[in-house]
């Protein structure tokens, strides 16, 4: 392929507008990625006085990565909407795929901070394997995968940023705040725990937690646990190529 | 640069007719003016041209690529600035121009080179390093020029690129524009007739989706009757037996549209009565009124 239109420099390109100059002209944006997480971590372990503290510091990172997805629809959608970003990057050689993987990345480097600290507390408090932390770090791989093909997804539909707000405020608490991210599932009463697994990250965190060994779950639960992961990452990256919007019709 | 469209309409979900069989012709470089009353069709017909947008039907071919199957081919020498386009408010100008250049395949060296030969060609090397949210309305509209002259496009559409912005920094865009054209074709809608008169080497009138009439202005001026345009500021200035047409303009102006045999007779009688006046060549807005306008006084 020829160097002017290297895929790289395209996802570079991304990277830098939405994540590196943000970050060197408004510092303050560091602060804002780590709170979230953060502040939900805190509580959950002060309310359990501390024993909750290795699952919380693990639900904080998938909180991270699912963050990253609606701060992509977010993103996807403001460049769209309010600066058309989008229409000139499709009159140009820079196709869907590669802008989208660059925008998603871009929300990895935006949030490095907060994942530096959040890997950190999850050194100190949740003690791993090599093995196991590497199992972790494909789980939360593949949250990251749903999360941003959904964030895709949805900047794609939406017309403006009051729609692309109403998103990210729908998705938050339902992906991370409300599911059994920072807490066991066990903590949910029963008629309850059924709408909980509604939600991919549910599976996702059980897998984290019991690879961590701070929860036990069953081969056949936690190969279903994958299974419904993988499945549900699957569909929402098919339907994010297949029915997003980069052409309007 | 070549293209040709081929009984292009576009319906949006509401079956609202955006264009109605859109048929060109465009085989040269240099700017294509297109003008229009708004909802013409002028952003839709542009936005399908820079592949952003479906046609309902038609098709068009851009340098022999087809504008449907082969849009990946197209848009590596196309480039496009839609007409709401907004710099990022957190970028500086250099990391605007720099990262759309990335955006288009260049290296990052490459890019920053570009970029500030770029931003120096249009003046704004001064403000590179400012964040653009603290630059006035016509600083940031001359950045989105400056990514697309920047870039290696041959093709390049823009959409009311000089909306909102004072007469000056018009006149300093279309002197940009007057570079760029030379070497690319330049698809350029607007609703500054002057601004179409003097940068268009053709211009296109879109009509309710539909191509009302196309040429250089010369040409356009043979479609009408009538070559001159004579202002008479004047609220009680009567004529008979003219042969052409009267239009008021307000209650001291009138616009008579004649031949140049009539003019000099005119001009002679308003010279006795001591009437003031100013005559010209038609212009495109008076073309522009003559084809669209519905309510110019026959007489």
């Amino acid at each position: 392929m020829c160097s002017k239109y290297h895929a790289l420099n395209q996802i570079i390109a991304s990277i830098l507008v939405n994540s590196i100059y943000a970050m060197i002209n408004y510092p303050v944006v560091l602060i804002n990625t780590l709170l979230a997480p953060l502040s939900l971590l805190i509580i959950v372990t002060f309310a359990s006085h501390g024993t909750l503290l290795p699952i919380a510091a693990e639900g904080a990172i998938i909180m991270n990565v699912i963050s990253s997805g609606t701060s992509l629809q977010g993103d996807l959608s403001h460049l769209k909407n309010d600066m058309k970003v989008q229409e000139m990057i499709v009159s140009s050689p820079t196709g869907a795929g590669i802008y989208v993987t660059g925008m998603a990345i871009s929300e990895l480097v935006y949030s490095i901070p907060t994942l530096s600290v959040l890997v950190i507390l999850n050194i100190i408090f949740v003690k791993v394997t090599y093995l196991a932390g590497l199992y972790i770090c494909m789980d939360v791989g593949v949250v990251f995968i749903f999360s941003t093909s959904l964030g895709f997804l949805l900047s794609t539909f939406s017309s403006d940023i009051v729609e692309s707000w109403a998103f990210s405020g729908i998705l938050s608490p339902l992906l991370a705040t409300i599911p059994p991210v920072y807490y066991p599932i066990s903590y949910i009463p029963y008629p309850y725990r059924y709408l909980a697994y509604l939600s991919p990250t549910t599976y996702a965190a059980e897998i984290a937690q019991s690879a961590a060994g701070l929860v036990y779950i069953s081969y056949v639960n936690l190969i279903l646990a994958w299974g419904i992961l993988i499945s549900v990452t699957f569909f929402v990256l098919f339907i994010a190529i297949t029915r997003s919007r980069w052409v309007d019709v | 640069m070549h293209i040709e469209v081929k009984k292009i309409s576009k319906i949006y979900e509401n079956n609202k007719y955006a264009l109605k069989g859109i048929s060109l012709d465009i085989d040269a470089n240099g700017v294509f003016s297109i003008i229009g009353k708004n909802g013409a069709g002028k952003t839709t017909l542009v936005r399908i041209l820079a592949t952003q947008l479906m046609p309902t039907s038609g098709y068009a071919k851009i340098n022999g690529y087809d504008l449907l199957t082969e849009s990946k081919k197209i848009r590596r020498f196309i480039a496009a600035v839609p007409q709401e386009a907004r710099t990022i408010p957190w970028l500086t100008p250099i990391q605007t121009v720099l990262s759309y250049l990335m955006w288009r395949g260049y290296s990052y060296s490459e890019a920053k080179e570009k970029a500030k030969d770029s931003l120096r060609m249009l003046n704004l090397e001064d403000i590179e390093n400012k964040k653009t949210r603290k630059l006035s309305g016509g600083q940031k509209r001359k950045v989105i020029v400056a990514t697309i002259l920047a870039s290696d496009a041959t093709l390049i559409f823009l959409d009311e690129p000089t909306t909102g912005l004072d007469y000056l920094s018009r006149k300093e865009l279309w002197n940009l524009l007057y570079t760029m054209k030379k070497d690319r074709l330049i698809i350029l809608t607007t609703h500054y007739l002057e601004e179409a008169e003097n940068l268009g080497d053709t211009i296109c009138i879109l009509n309710k989706g539909r191509v009302v009439d196309m040429g250089t202005i010369l040409e356009l001026r043979k479609k009408i009757k009538y070559s001159y345009c004579m202002k008479v500021f004047s609220n009680d200035f009567k004529i008979s037996n003219l042969d052409g047409y009267i239009k008021r303009v307000s209650s001291n102006e009138i616009q008579i549209f004649t031949s140049g045999k009539y003019v000099y007779d005119i001009a002679n009688r308003l010279i006795s009565e001591k009437i003031r006046f100013t005559f010209q060549e038609v212009s495109l807005t008076n073309i522009f009124e003559f084809l669209l306008e519905d309510d110019i006084d026959v007489q």
